[in-house]
């Protein structure tokens, strides 16, 4: 093995140096190698780096994750299209990132199956494969306290990748669950040691486990080397860092269960288990910061829903006195984002501009207010309530405070 | 020939937009015997992870603990985030008794509530399940050094906490026989997820 390692390194020193030398016949310049920091006058007068190992930005290009000390959130305003760059995606732990070794990396599954088995990373990877597009949303991402606020701010902790790993099917499967099995245990190997308890019929045609995310392995913070993955879910159910699972006739009640990600209900309740996020939208551009001119503008946005595809998200110019659907870019996947985009002329006058996703279940993005009618006052978790952007006659954009002022 | 083909093409494209609506089925997904792959887990490994308590008390390991045992335990482990007398700090609050009778949220409470502001979200008035605390104090606290706790100095934690929030008594030991057997305040008012979809907002 460390022969071969020799000679495959022999042979990449070879091969760049022979191109080094063809460069060098050129001009050779260190931008040759490591890129240029600043334009030059004239591209077309100047070779640009050779090719190398590992891609970067432009360094005029620079989206980043808005971080406080428990989670960061995704720049959804600079973003285009449905995937979200691993590196931005947005993340939410409860101790920290942990560093995980694939090689001693163990998944345990036991409890009420018949063969309690370990798995290796490579054991998992051995299994047949699915890939799935599909969004991850925190179940406590809502925030709308002023109006200086950018889609970032306001609902960041959601973003979407393309998911690779196993079926939990294919596992349960292999250690032979037990009909009695109702729930499971899916339990992290942070410094939290994350536990949910799992709805089994529920989840079980839906649910991965994932070792890859966008075409590579997970990064760090998404729960490398293994997560649990359950589209349309809460986030804080697919746990990360997974090293083990159990299967149960009961649920566990674990904290995270009980005290937190549980929704307090207008009529002294609290709803348990409420693991679907409901449908969503919001329109990133325009949107605060910026400052829009009279004209011709395209609406943009994005929508989900944990229930399925959306159906429609309906647009407001007017503060929502009337609707009209905007068109959405296709393919429209379930239990992902869907982007949508609406042709708009601002007459210069102030207004404000609205978003209201619809999924395939009838299901209509709320008003707060008609989430708190339902919920009371104290809801904490699950807010998806029907965003919008005033525009003041200078062309600038803010959120709409008095929409969620309730 | 042409007709063929955009048969063969429409029905290719309704296979498509099929295949987008479901969820991903992995080759072999019909096959119901297994693969061989994994390695067979000792009850010895099993034990060495598994830490869970369910609220039943299954999980629940020997050992005791009083309010009093606790109180220097959390005064040297736990003040310093959550307050000398479970107040709160840079982490959640934790005592907190009030109100007695009901939620800390709906009808009830608004009545009670008048012009007070409100009261947090604790132990006393919210956790549903007193094997809940046991579980995760011996999991993850203290965040300076998770895990490191001895059953004994966990069960007089548990004990301490459940002593402040009015829900047992100064001198009664908690141990795997008594925890589960603490009925929580908030235990009756957690609901099933109503939510299927659909016109209404619930």
């Amino acid at each position: 093995m460390a022969t071969r390692n020799r000679q495959t390194d022999g042979i990449t020193r070879r091969t760049a140096l022979t191109t080094l030398s063809a460069a060098a016949a050129l001009t050779l310049t260190p931008d040759l190698v490591s890129g240029q920091e600043t334009p030059p006058a004239d591209t077309t007068k100047r070779w640009g780096r050779l090719p190398n190992t590992l891609g970067a930005r432009a360094p005029t290009e620079n989206p980043r994750r808005l971080p406080i000390p428990t989670s960061s959130r995704t720049p959804l305003q600079d973003l285009h299209g449905t995937i979200t760059p691993s590196d931005l995606h947005y993340e939410r732990h409860h101790g920290g990132v942990a560093v995980v070794d694939p090689a001693t990396y163990r998944l345990t599954v036991h409890g009420m199956v018949d063969r309690p088995l370990i798995f290796t990373l490579q054991d998992l990877k051995r299994f047949p494969a699915v890939t799935r597009t599909c969004f991850l949303e925190c179940a406590g991402n809502y925030n709308g306290q002023r109006e200086e606020l950018t889609p970032q701010e306001i609902c960041g902790l959601t973003s979407q990748s393309e998911w690779t790993g196993v079926m939990l099917s294919t596992v349960f499967n292999e250690v032979g669950a037990q009909p009695r099995a109702r729930w499971f245990l899916a339990e992290g190997q942070d410094a939290a040691v994350m536990t949910r308890s799992i709805p089994l019929k529920d989840a079980i045609g839906e649910a991965m486990l994932a070792y890859a995310q966008n075409g590579e392995a997970l990064r760090p913070e998404q729960g490398y080397p293994l997560r649990l993955l359950l589209p349309g879910w809460e986030g804080n159910a697919s746990v990360k860092w997974l090293r083990r699972i159990e299967l149960a006739d009961q649920p566990f009640m674990t904290r995270e269960e009980t005290s937190k990600y549980t929704d307090p209900l207008a009529d002294g309740t609290a709803r348990e288990f409420s693991l679907v996020i409901d449908a969503r939208s919001v329109i990133t551009s325009p949107s605060y910061p910026q400052t829009i001119q009279k004209g011709f503008l395209e609406l943009r946005g994005i929508a989900w829903s944990g229930r399925g595809v959306i159906r429609r998200v309906d647009i407001s110019t007017d503060g929502g006195r009337t609707w009209k659907p905007a068109t959405l870019q296709q393919p429209v996947l379930p239990k992902a984002v869907t982007c949508f985009r609406y042709a708009w002329e601002w007459d210069g006058r102030p207004t404000e501009i609205v978003s209201r996703a619809v999924d395939e279940t009838g299901y209509v993005q709320p008003e707060m207010s008609a989430i708190q009618r339902a919920r009371g006052r104290r809801t904490r978790y699950h807010l998806n309530p029907v965003t919008g952007w005033t525009i003041d006659a200078a062309g600038r954009v803010r959120f709409a405070l008095q929409r969620v002022r309730v | 020939m042409t007709r063929l083909l955009i048969v063969v093409g429409a029905i290719f494209t309704i296979g498509l937009a099929a295949a987008a609506q479901s969820p991903p089925k992995p080759l072999d997904a019909a096959r119901d015997k297994r693969y061989g792959i994994g390695t067979p887990a000792t009850p010895e490994q099993i034990a060495a992870l598994d830490i869970d308590v369910r609220p039943d008390g299954a999980g629940l390991p020997a050992g005791s603990g009083t309010a009093g045992d606790g109180a220097p335990v959390y005064a040297q482990k736990c003040a310093a985030c959550h307050g000398a007398n479970g107040e709160g700090g840079t982490a959640d609050v934790l005592v907190g008794a009030e109100p007695k009778n009901f939620a800390p949220f709906g009808p009830e409470y608004e009545r009670w509530k008048g012009a007070r502001p409100d009261v947090p979200f604790t132990i006393g008035n919210y956790w549903p399940y007193a094997t809940t605390l046991f579980d995760y104090v011996r999991r993850a606290m203290p965040a300076t050094a998770p895990g490191s706790l001895t059953a004994d100095e966990t069960y007089a934690l548990v004990a301490w906490l459940l002593a402040k929030n009015e829900i047992i008594g100064e001198n009664d030991s908690m141990n795997r026989e008594t925890l589960p057997r603490v009925r929580m305040p908030a235990r009756s008012r957690f609901v099933p997820d109503n939510r299927r979809g659909g016109a209404e907002v619930k």
